[in-house]
């Protein structure tokens, strides 16, 4: 459909190859379509830079807005398809791209350029965004005074490190001579209506500048890049989730476990949701009633009090116990709900950040309220909370084996605080009040830049202590049902042996079959020293050098503050050591690795 | 092969169990073992080396309270071994006590040191990466596991009178060397767990077998007139007799053992028969021939009819004698009088000839722990750190604190009272009752026994008291399944577990332990044993003669049939 109405001014292809395009692809069902457009990107990345610079800038002489987000949970994503969309009904050339799929070296021909971004971690792009942020930073990156470009900044005001790479790319792009269409904006979680907003702004800027480059009137011209082609469009999404049934909540680790880690199993029977192995799942969630309650109770508010939720009227219990976040705290409350109750040691904590930080690492709504109780009214209340974020798992199943159902590995955030035992928003929700057989709304989240590898003869590395697993169960699924031949290495870790071997059973019986090829397990607590993953990594640092060259991909999956970097220095060390490598050819290794698509990570 | 000419009329024909290939193919005992250990996947042995750990004195086990609750977790079960040290007739030093007490609080996972009826001490609950240092530890204080448990002779029993102290002492000494004269010659045991170098030899077991026994084989030796060992339980026992206190020969006794099937006839519990007197010279040639003839005829293809007592019922006894005899090329001579008149441990001091206080501890059902209030095994702990002599585990699952110099005796028992391990309360019926480990740690167990013991023996008590028999008592065994480790087919009253809740109940063996009890009722719960107890115990009190025991009374009053000759009275 989209490949129908293609025409040669706004891509890069002759008006023949267009023509040759458009009669292979009618040829093809959905499906196949799929399938091409992943080959053909797999091929333009292995010829590396192969993509003539000068025939794509030649060929696209009217103006295109390049559209580029860098997304961690899917948000970016989301907010730069929006901005596609209005764009493309303006009948503009767009080229919408995952950052991880942007040619960096056509940076220079670009004119028009938007920049869609999370932050992850402790300020750090996110995982897709790496390698473009990497090359902005480097001296390769080329002046660019013919560019105009717009930045906008996705985060969550309680971390530290607020929107910083968006801040980042402004800030770089403007150095490398570039002009702002308009200013860059820095959005909290709830950035739906101030990211429309923006885009909307954005469009109006533009509007002078297409006008006269505006392209034929044949149609739209948002080149869907392949990779993102996979799930179809569903009925449902996050602004429309899907109310599934729950049919299983199991404890997967043992009695005497510190975790507290859940095997979900959520059905899709109804819906049109499906999924791929690396997917994530967005599940939304109902507050504790109990937590509800309570904050009504301290300030005074009758549970029926109507109040105002944007476009919506509600009661507050309502609106505290569906819509609104009361596990995740944030400046802004502390702000908000300080005026409200006019107490000056809240907004003394709030005006020194460092501190306000500090207090709210382990602090819910409910502690700073407990702690600070007070009368605000029922808007005000509403007012200074924020609207809940769908949490997103990775997806532990694969769809050719489970069919309409999909798997979870949720670890229950759970932990004594203050005088209270806390819970966390969603895990609390999935583990503990929500029965089986009751309904969870959920959405797929999709996620390109965590695939298996599409020759099924290709070698894994799968790197996924903890809950990282998960999508590896997937996997795992996904080519015992495809009777890949492939090689399959799993690292997994965890503190204890007999307590937290989370799937343990069906990982003997994988590598039993043989499925499995080889599974490297880390119990970090069952001796003296700590033994991670990454000494697994390390220890075998031989044959996971001999699998790389022998092409396989490699994922890590899990915790990305700590192992997901401790990974990948072991792989630096094993690349210098095995492959007689410096550092810097090291690093450039796994770069290219990255380029490939053959070092996906999926961490948080 | 044997060195000795088979007869084939007495060897059971048929195809061989599987056990026989897996001995056959396990390189004397090694296996893959060492494999195993490598293997981070799974907290169990795989294939052949499951059972082979047996011969290395461990079981693999598994928390059974919580295998279903794992399985849904996806969890393995909760794999381990529980390891049975091989210590001939049960004497440990106060420094060998210490280290295992510390090793059972921190790398077990039940935290107990376990005394059982084999006389020596199990720990429970071992997971895999404590294995080995396990062994190691074991060895640095010169203990092993050396065929404690599989297809051979296993830890030697050895009577625990510490009165006799002179014929105590001789007593034992043959146990230890009747213990170290059946080892397996395999350096399988050095090498796996002790990281001994394999040396390149021709290795063989000239007598047990290149494929070892054909089924487990006990060993005992007892001084009259105590049976604390419980002789009618073991395949071979040496009867010590003595002259003007001085040993001076056994008389041989073979075939005795508990083990049944349920449900398969061919299997009972059956009484060891006498073979003769021999002089002590002759001891180890006898005891290496008895295991020699059971070696070549023990029936090696149904493991059910694999044991000693099977063998002497198949060939005849006297055809076993000759066999015995032949090999050892001195006939035995007629067997000398001796008569036991006890089974029980004497709770509490007694004085040695020598001089010497023994305090015997009652340790019910031999659990070692802190308990609430009663922090026993702390106690034990402490006492170890001052005592001089040794300590002395019994057939009964008791402790005896040995060789206290008049001295410190005070002291001893200040540090036994302090910790709740002297206890006058205990009754005479719960000294005498005993029960297996069952669950939730054994595999075979089919019903609880030790965890219940404790509650049915004060049912017991009360049903006594009821009929003012309170300072009366029943020996009275639980086991959870019929394999025979709590002995009750030799108790007055046997409970032998059917399924959770549900026993067999087996009257009339007697105090001494001379008689198989038999079946008086078929998997029951606790309701109606206690019913059937409650009426038999009533008319016991009325209708006993003077010092009749409940088991004698029993037989006496028809309420159960006196099992003369098992094969033929245990199943009729």
């Amino acid at each position: 459909m989209l490949l129908s109405s293609l025409v040669a001014q706004a891509s890069p292809l002759t008006e023949q190859q267009v023509q040759q395009l458009q009669g292979l692809v009618s040829q093809l069902n959905p499906i196949q379509q799929a399938w091409v457009s992943g080959y053909l990107a797999a091929s333009a990345q292995l010829a590396g830079g192969a993509l003539p610079q000068q025939a794509a800038a030649s060929a696209a002489p009217a103006a295109t807005l390049t559209i580029l987000y860098g997304s961690q949970t899917g948000n970016a994503r989301h907010v730069a398809e929006q901005l596609a969309a209005q764009a493309k009904a303006k009948q503009w050339a767009v080229n919408l791209l995952d950052m991880a799929d942007y040619k960096a070296n056509q940076l220079k021909n670009e004119q028009f350029l938007t920049i869609v971004t999370s932050t992850y971690g402790e300020g750090e792009p996110p995982e897709n965004a790496e390698a473009f942020y990497k090359f902005l930073f480097s001296k390769k990156a080329p002046k660019l005074p013919q560019l105009k470009y717009a930045v906008l900044g996705l985060g969550d005001t309680s971390y530290e490190f607020f929107c910083k790479t968006a801040q980042d790319f402004d800030q770089r792009l403007a150095e490398l001579g570039a002009t702002a269409l308009q200013g860059r904006q820095d959005l909290d979680v709830d950035y739906e209506s101030a990211a429309s907003s923006w885009n909307q702004a954005l469009i109006e800027v533009l509007e002078p500048e297409f006008k006269e480059s505006a392209a034929p009137a044949s149609g739209a011209q948002v080149i869907a890049w392949p990779g993102q082609t996979a799930a179809a469009a569903s009925s449902y999404n996050k602004q429309q989730p899907f109310a599934a049934e729950l049919y299983t909540n199991q404890k997967i680790t043992g009695r005497d476990s510190s975790k507290d880690v859940r095997h979900i199993e959520i059905s899709l029977a109804g819906s049109d949701l499906s999924y791929q192995p690396g997917d994530a799942l967005g599940v939304y969630f109902d507050n504790d009633p109990a937590l509800v309650r309570e904050l009504l109770q301290i300030t005074a508010i009758a549970s029926t009090a109507p109040v105002r939720l944007g476009e919506q009227r509600l009661t507050i219990a309502e609106a505290l116990t569906s819509q609104l976040e009361l596990t995740q705290s944030y400046p802004a409350f502390v702000d908000k709900y300080a005026a409200a109750i006019g107490s000056e040691a809240l907004q003394a904590l709030a005006a020194d950040k460092t501190a306000l930080r500090d207090y709210l690492a382990l602090r819910q709504i409910i502690d700073i309220v407990r702690e600070h109780p007070g009368m605000p009214s029922a808007q005000q209340l509403v007012d200074a909370l924020r609207k809940q974020q769908p949490r997103l798992y990775s997806i532990a199943s694969s769809q050719t084996e489970v069919e309409d159902e999909v798997h979870l590995t949720v670890g229950v955030v759970r932990y004594d605080a203050f005088g209270s035992t806390h819970l966390g928003g969603a895990s609390g929700f999935l583990a503990e009040r929500l029965a089986e057989g009751d309904t969870v709304r959920v959405f797929v989240e999709k996620n390109d830049n965590f695939r298996l590898p599409v020759n099924d003869d290709t070698p894994i590395i799968m790197v996924g202590p903890g809950t990282g697993i998960a999508p590896f169960r997937a996997f795992l699924q996904e080519r015992e049902q495809r009777g890949a031949s492939g090689d399959n290495w799993l690292f997994f870790g965890n503190p204890h042996f007999t307590q937290d071997f989370l799937y343990q059973v069906e990982l003997q019986r994988y590598l039993k079959q043989g499925l499995l090829t080889r599974l490297d397990v880390a119990f970090s607590r069952d001796q003296a020293e700590k033994i991670y993953v990454q000494h697994k990594l390390l220890k075998q640092g031989s044959d996971v050098f001999a699998w790389l060259e022998r092409g396989a991909h490699l994922y890590i999956c899990g915790d990305g503050n700590r192992m997901a970097k401790d990974v990948h220095q072991a792989l630096l060390a094993i690349i210098q050591q095995h492959g007689g490598k410096s550092p810097e050819q090291a690093e450039q290794y796994l770069d290219e690795l990255k380029q490939a698509k053959r070092y996906q990570k999926d961490v948080y | 092969m044997s060195q000795y000419p088979i007869n084939p009329a007495f060897v059971a024909e048929g195809k061989l169990s599987d056990n026989e290939r897996l001995k056959a193919d396990s390189d004397h005992l090694r296996g893959t073992i060492t494999t195993d250990l490598q293997d981070e996947i799974t907290g169990g042995f795989n294939g052949d080396n499951f059972m082979l750990i047996r011969f290395h004195g461990m079981y693999q086990q598994d928390d059974r309270d919580i295998r279903a609750e794992r399985a849904a977790q996806k969890l393995e079960p909760l794999h381990n071994v529980m390891l049975r040290a091989r210590m001939p007739g049960g004497i440990i030093t106060p420094t060998q006590w210490l280290a295992i007490d510390r090793f059972a609080a921190e790398k077990t996972m039940y935290g107990s040191i376990r005394l059982t009826t084999r006389q020596t001490f199990q720990f429970h609950g071992v997971l895999k990466p404590n294995i080995k240092p396990m062994h190691q530890f074991l060895h640095d204080i010169g203990i092993d596991s050396i065929a404690t448990a599989g297809d051979v002779n296993r830890n030697v029993l050895c009577t625990s009178n510490p009165v006799q102290s002179e014929l105590h002492q001789q007593a034992y000494q043959w146990a230890v060397k009747i213990s170290e004269h059946l080892l397996p010659k395999t350096r399988a045991y050095a090498e796996i767990w002790l990281d001994e170098e394999k040396v390149e030899t021709t290795e063989q077991e000239p007598i047990l077998g290149d494929t070892y026994l054909p089924r487990k084989f006990k060993t005992t030796v007892v001084i009259p007139p105590d049976n604390d060992i419980d002789v009618h339980a073991n395949d071979l026992n040496f009867v010590a007799i003595a002259e003007n206190g001085q040993l001076v020969g056994f008389n041989v006794l073979v075939g005795g053992g508990l083990a049944m099937t349920f449900g398969d006839t061919s299997t009972y519990p059956r009484r060891a028969d006498e073979l003769g007197f021999i002089p002590l010279e002759h001891t180890l040639q006898v005891a290496e021939h008895v295991v020699t003839v059971q070696r070549d005829y023990g029936d090696r293809v149904n493991r059910k009819n694999a044991k000693t007592k099977y063998t002497i019922d198949r060939i005849g006894l006297d055809n076993f004698r000759r066999e015995v005899e032949q090999r050892v090329g001195v006939p035995f001579e007629p067997v000398r009088p001796y008569t036991f008149t006890n089974r029980g441990d004497r709770i509490g001091w007694v004085e040695g000839i020598d001089g010497k206080h023994h305090l015997t501890l009652f340790i019910e059902n031999g659990r070692v722990l802190d308990f609430p209030g009663r922090p026993l095994k702390t106690g034990l702990a402490e006492i170890a750190k001052v005592h001089s002599g040794d300590f002395r585990m019994t057939a009964n699952q008791n402790l005896i604190v040995a060789g206290v110099p008049s001295e410190q005796k005070a002291q001893i028992e200040q540090l036994a009272r302090k910790y709740g391990l002297i206890d006058d309360g205990h009754s005479e019926q719960r000294k005498n009752s005993m029960a297996c480990v069952a669950f939730p740690t054994c595999p075979l167990a089919m019903a609880e026994a030790e965890r219940y013991l404790p509650e049915l023996v004060t049912k017991v008590e009360g049903l006594l008291g009821k009929h003012q028999l309170a300072d009366e008592h029943i020996v009275l065994r639980v086991t959870g399944c019929p394999n025979g480790c709590g002995r009750a087919m030799l108790a007055e009253a046997g409970l032998v577990g059917r399924a959770p809740g549900k026993y067999n109940l087996y009257l009339g063996g007697d105090r001494v332990g001379s008689r198989v009890p038999k079946l008086y009722l078929d998997n029951v719960g606790e309701a109606e044993i206690l019913t059937a107890l409650d009426q038999l115990i009533g008319r016991w009190a009325i209708e006993r003669l003077a010092n009749e025991c409940f088991g004698d009374f029993v037989i006496r009053a028809g309420v159960v049939a006196e099992v003369k000759v098992s094969k033929t009275d245990f199943h009729a």
